[in-house]
């Protein structure tokens, strides 16, 4: 079963300027599976993704990935285990001086010696994949955020990685370029076996392709289950959040004065 | 007390500020091997600094000249030396002017494009996500950036150097009627190489100082857009007192 677990973060506390953003945090993701962090705005779930792949580092607990622990690997193993895995940002991220097919490209020319035919033909493979093979010559200012987002997607998988983290891959979406992420991301995990762990807030849209969800809520795991075990939870916060109700455990309001002290008596800004 | 505690803080912060600049250097220097092997990055990163740079250069450099030569003819005239002119304007422009505001236009046109074009890539995530590829920033981006600034100085200031008595000799033979071979005859047998290096010299501790300063504050900027604006700031007010105070030491040195 550990050979199984391809992420695995155990109790895990970081904090940022005296204020904790996890508390004894866990996280399983199983390899071949889509595991789904969702979570309310600013609950910390982009800080685990970049816990994940190493751009920080936990003060307390553990965080494995391929079985490795991110706090014993120095910058040349860090790199080598980053070549396993892809990731899919919020917003593309591709390079702005480089066209879709040099985008795709890059990481190919970086770390292979495959010959210009052959890089040729994988970049467009991964394009044609996503349906962008038409717009391999666009730079990145020409495209919409859907079709950056195709993009990017495309540069992900194009060095075939083990593990493939989006976040938040449906944010700004329309409906149909959302329906072909999500279609996209259901293709690869299926087709080529890539474990994916997804950090977002579009409970629907999970619900359809996830394996196993987490619910994120004050710096640690609140539930956990399939996506249909959280639909059935009892738990408030798991209802709220499932719900879309704007006030309850999770609170509308950031930590405040008293309304009345506040108006009244000129206490704060 | 408190004057003497802020001074201290001030101290600190310089000297920590210099330190990381330092390790900075030398983890990019680290890079610089694997970079000049792919040469293509470099003169790519050349033609971006050094290239785009060239307009504002040469007419700097014009103007610079023209009105040298106007200058020193009126005070060459008073001592009936004008013939001197072409040895004054070489000088001038080889020891001083040349490296002096080549290195300041270069650090207002491409220094601060450097630094905002770095500033950019790590607001949009573009580092980021280079680091997710498993390619260091530093050797793909920076590197780059910093060897093409470094190898654009020199040539930028032989450029100013030559449009500058291109100036000085239109007004001064041209315009002013200073006799076109005792122009070029005072030159030659004036001017010796060890100007040239001397400016060569401090052309390339600016290059080195301006590129350095440059790639260093885009790397670290706020990802936010006052914070790739602060930083650009930064580079302009960082590079340019530091020109003018190593342009003085340089000239104490080599006297």
């Amino acid at each position: 079963m550990t050979d199984q677990i391809i992420v695995d973060v155990r109790g895990a506390h970081y904090s940022v300027g005296g204020r904790e953003i996890f508390s004894g945090l866990s996280i399983q993701a199983i390899k071949g599976q889509i595991t789904a962090v969702m979570g309310p705005s600013g609950t910390g779930k982009t800080t685990l993704l970049r816990l994940m792949t190493a751009q920080i580092y936990a003060d307390r607990g553990e965080v494995l990935v391929f079985g490795e622990n991110l706090g014993d690997l120095n910058s040349r193993q860090t790199f080598a285990l980053r070549r396993r895995m892809g990731m899919l940002f919020q917003n593309s991220a591709l390079l702005s001086d480089m066209d879709v097919f040099e985008n795709v490209a890059f990481p190919l020319r970086e770390h292979t010696n495959l010959t210009e035919p052959l890089i040729r033909n994988l970049v467009l493979t991964k394009l044609n994949a996503v349906g962008l093979r038409g717009a391999a010559e666009l730079m990145p200012e020409e495209l919409s955020g859907g079709m950056a987002r195709r993009v990017a997607l495309a540069r992900a998988v194009v060095m075939d990685p083990e593990l493939l983290i989006y976040d938040e891959p449906f944010v700004g979406l329309d409906p149909i370029a959302l329906g072909v992420i999500l279609r996209l991301i259901q293709q690869l995990n299926r087709a080529l076996g890539i474990t994916s762990i997804i950090v977002s807030h579009d409970v629907h849209e999970l619900a359809t392709i996830a394996d196993r969800t987490y619910l994120m809520a004050a710096g640690t795991i609140v539930a956990s289950g399939t996506p249909k075990d959280l639909a059935d939870s009892d738990l408030p916060i798991v209802r709220q959040f499932m719900s879309g109700a704007p006030d309850g455990p999770s609170p509308f309001h950031y930590p405040a004065p008293d309304l009345i002290s506040q108006f009244l008596n000129g206490v704060g800004p | 007390m408190t004057t003497a505690v802020a001074q201290d803080g001030l101290v600190l912060r310089s000297v920590a500020r210099i330190g990381r600049i330092a390790i900075f250097f030398a983890r990019m220097l680290m890079q610089c091997g694997p970079v000049l092997a792919r040469p293509e990055l470099v003169i790519k990163q050349i033609y971006n600094a050094g290239g785009r740079s060239l307009v504002i250069i040469m007419l700097s450099g014009l103007f610079t000249g023209m009105v040298l030569a106007l200058l020193g003819f009126t005070l060459l005239q008073r001592f009936g030396s004008e013939e001197a002119l072409g040895f004054a304007a070489a000088l001038a422009l080889l020891k001083e002017l040349g490296p002096v505001l080549t290195a300041l236009l270069f650090a207002g046109r491409a220094g601060t494009a450097l630094t905002s074009e770095i500033g950019l890539m790590r607001a949009t995530d573009q580092l980021t996500a280079m680091q997710m590829m498993a390619v260091d920033p530093l050797r793909y981006v920076v590197a780059p950036r910093f060897l093409g600034g470094l190898i654009s100085m020199p040539l930028l200031t032989g450029v100013y150097d030559v449009v500058g008595l291109f100036g000085a000799h239109t007004v001064g033979v041209r315009m002013m009627g200073v006799d076109n071979g005792s122009f070029w005859s005072q030159m030659q047998s004036s001017v010796d190489l060890h100007d040239v290096y001397e400016g060569m010299a401090k052309s390339l501790v600016f290059g080195f100082i301006c590129s350095l300063i440059a790639v260093y504050e885009g790397y670290h900027a706020e990802p936010t857009a006052e914070g790739v604006g602060l930083a650009t700031t930064r580079t302009v007010v960082a590079s340019s007192v530091l020109i003018l105070l190593l342009d003085y030491m340089l000239t104490a040195a080599f006297l």
